[in-house]
């Protein structure tokens, strides 16, 4: 057995018992939350580029799967995420809660399923249990989006079918050309030829459409506005994730032979544009998970933007995993802020927030502190990723990319501090329905975790440079203070 | 020469099939047609992955193996949908009867 196999298995198996926990989901999820921190340390301890063959299948029949240095990090911030909004929903899908009972007995197996899926996801490097994973994350996320609305959730449903469907004819390409649907295989055989090209882009675009890239994103802010909030925190911090880690694993090491820079920087300028609409339309936003909702539309761009810039100079790869991280936490924290102050407030709109600072400070704090993260403002881990990519940006002369996400970071200040300065005005504080501790303290943590991210800023990104694609500009590990010092030296 | 042109069957049949379900998916505005239109488009892929298999005298299994777990999953996953579309019916239906209930008096 490995750390591998049972973070994929052990979820599933929780899936199940969840089913039969009844009146012990509390206890479930517990000894949930202690077994998969304890193999995400160990995940964590292992060399980079640690591989496993599932059942002793050797390749290329088996599924392998491995723990790189994007793998070492999402994988416990999925823990994190996923086991504080546990700890979260257990109050909204208590089975003694006055929720109804068809979600509450929905909800625990989705969220064990989703969990699965996200880590199979994220170690997998076989195409075609992708797509299964793929898949399992799909089912978990539709059906959590229909407990807010079933509309957005079929809608979600179909547009994810098809994606799926393109992403399968890309491995169908793939598997005829190749005879292999491994990444790590692919990695020394793939050639810049018409099927492969053909193949990437297939893939590219069906995976687009899981990650919601603008303007395949119309589908998430419908779905993750109107889900209930534990839902919404999970859809918007590891569902996406998924799309997009699959992406990078087929443009910079798979199939990275047929990834010209052309299409890099389409993907980069695609990834600009999203940044720029999904902040003017969390702008134009009146109701506030819409809002936060549109906010993951922008903060997904900046994943893309980066595409250009990790061949060159800089530290663009260590960015690109710190800004996965950091937004999954704080989407996460923002998420579920959100939803105890919608719970208190008068109205789903952003109006209806006034006087929320004073009725509950420490929900309205943990959503501020998550801004600072999404807005990239120093000490977070929002500012360590930005500035890993701006600085990258920079040292390669891409002026109008780093331009774009110091924009960016602008827009996103202006969208979230307008429910901020709503929650403190006003001069009457609303009478608050007392909240479970955890329910409280949960997206706190998460906002806290955000933010001391960045104080973990060296060590993390060398952990993410750790077992990194061939493709990957090769530079010393960066340290937060080396790369400020050597930024200083060049604008003297 | 013969397997040539009977692999290449498979595959021109399952493009085919793909492009049909594709034109069927953004004509349709029903979801129960959509779905179902992801369904050609899928059984053409699993008919381009299960020709690849096929040789001059022997089949290599793996794709079939592939285009068996890619059907479980689509078969789920089109069940899952239509129970979704069978719930949207309902909640429309019932806000058609709230509303007509609400203009009678």
């Amino acid at each position: 057995m490995s750390p591998l196999d049972l973070l994929v298995v052990a979820p599933l198996v929780f899936m199940v018992l969840s089913l039969l926990a009844g009146g012990w989901q509390r206890s479930l999820l517990a000894l949930a939350i202690a077994t998969m921190a304890a193999l995400s340390v160990w995940l964590m301890t292992l060399d980079p580029g640690t591989a496993h063959v599932v059942g002793g299948w050797e390749l290329p029949l088996g599924v392998l799967l491995r723990a790189d240095g994007l793998a070492q990090m999402l994988v416990p911030a999925v823990t994190l995420t996923a086991g504080l909004t546990g700890l979260y929903a257990l109050h909204q899908f208590a089975p003694e809660s006055h929720a109804s009972n068809a979600q509450t007995a929905a909800f625990w197996p989705l969220y064990y399923l989703m969990w699965s899926a996200a880590n199979a996801a994220f170690l997998t490097t076989d195409l075609f249990n992708l797509y299964v994973t793929l898949e399992m994350a799909s089912i978990a996320a539709v059906a959590m989006a229909a407990m807010g609305s079933v509309r957005a959730a079929l809608r979600y449903l179909l547009i994810a079918l098809l994606g799926s469907i393109f992403y399968l004819l890309g491995v169908a390409l793939i598997l005829s050309r190749y005879g292999t649907v491994d990444v790590t295989l692919l990695a020394g055989m793939a050639e810049a030829d018409f099927a492969t090209a053909l193949a990437l882009a297939l893939m590219t675009g069906g995976l687009l459409v899981k990650a919601a890239l603008f303007p395949l994103h119309g589908w998430l802010p419908p779905a993750h506005a109107a889900a209930p909030a534990p839902a919404s925190a999970l859809l918007s911090g590891l569902v996406v994730k998924i799309g997009f880690v699959i992406t990078v694993r087929l443009w910079f090491e798979g199939l990275a032979a047929a990834a010209t820079p052309a299409g890099l920087h389409v993907l980069g300028g695609i990834g600009a544009l999203a940044i720029l609409f999904g902040s003017l339309q969390a702008i134009r936003q009146e109701s506030l998970k819409a809002l936060v909702a549109y906010s993951t539309v922008a903060q997904i761009g900046y994943l893309f933007l980066a595409f250009p810039l990790i061949a060159g100079a800089g530290h663009a790869w260590a960015g690109l995993s710190f800004h996965a991280v950091a937004h999954m936490i704080a989407k996460a924290a923002m998420f579920l802020a959100a939803g105890l102050m919608l719970k208190a407030a008068a109205g789903p709109r952003i109006a209806d927030l006034a006087g929320l600072a004073r009725a509950m400070p420490l929900t309205v704090t943990a959503f501020g502190l998550a801004a600072v993260s999404l807005m990239g403002l120093p000490p977070s881990g929002g500012f360590s990723a930005k500035f890993l990519l701006v600085d990258a940006a920079l040292r390669q002369g891409q002026a109008i990319h780093a331009a774009v996400m110091l924009i960016g970071g602008l827009l996103a200040a202006v969208y979230l501090f307008r429910p901020l300065a709503v929650a403190f005005s006003g001069s009457e504080t609303p009478a608050v329905p007392a909240k479970a501790p955890s329910m409280v303290a949960a997206p706190l943590a998460l906002a806290l975790a955000a933010l001391l991210l960045g104080f973990a800023g060296g060590p993390l990104a060398e952990l993410a440079t750790g077992g990194a694609p061939a493709t990957v500009a090769q530079e010393p590990p960066p340290s937060l203070e080396n790369t400020v010092k050597t930024a200083s030296e060049d604008a003297q | 020469m013969e397997a040539l042109a009977t692999g290449h069957l498979f595959a021109l049949t399952g493009a085919v099939l793909v492009g049909l379900g594709l034109f069927g998916f953004i004509t349709l505005r029903h979801a129960l047609r959509q779905l179902l239109a992801v369904n050609v488009s899928g059984a053409g892929v699993f008919l381009m992955l299960g020709g690849l298999g096929r040789g001059a005298a022997t089949t290599d299994p793996f794709p079939q193996a592939l285009v068996i777990t890619g059907i479980v999953v689509a078969v789920a996953l089109t069940a899952f949908g239509a129970a979704l579309i069978l719930r949207q019916a309902e909640e429309d239906h019932a806000a058609k009867e709230d509303d007509e209930r609400g203009g009678k008096t």
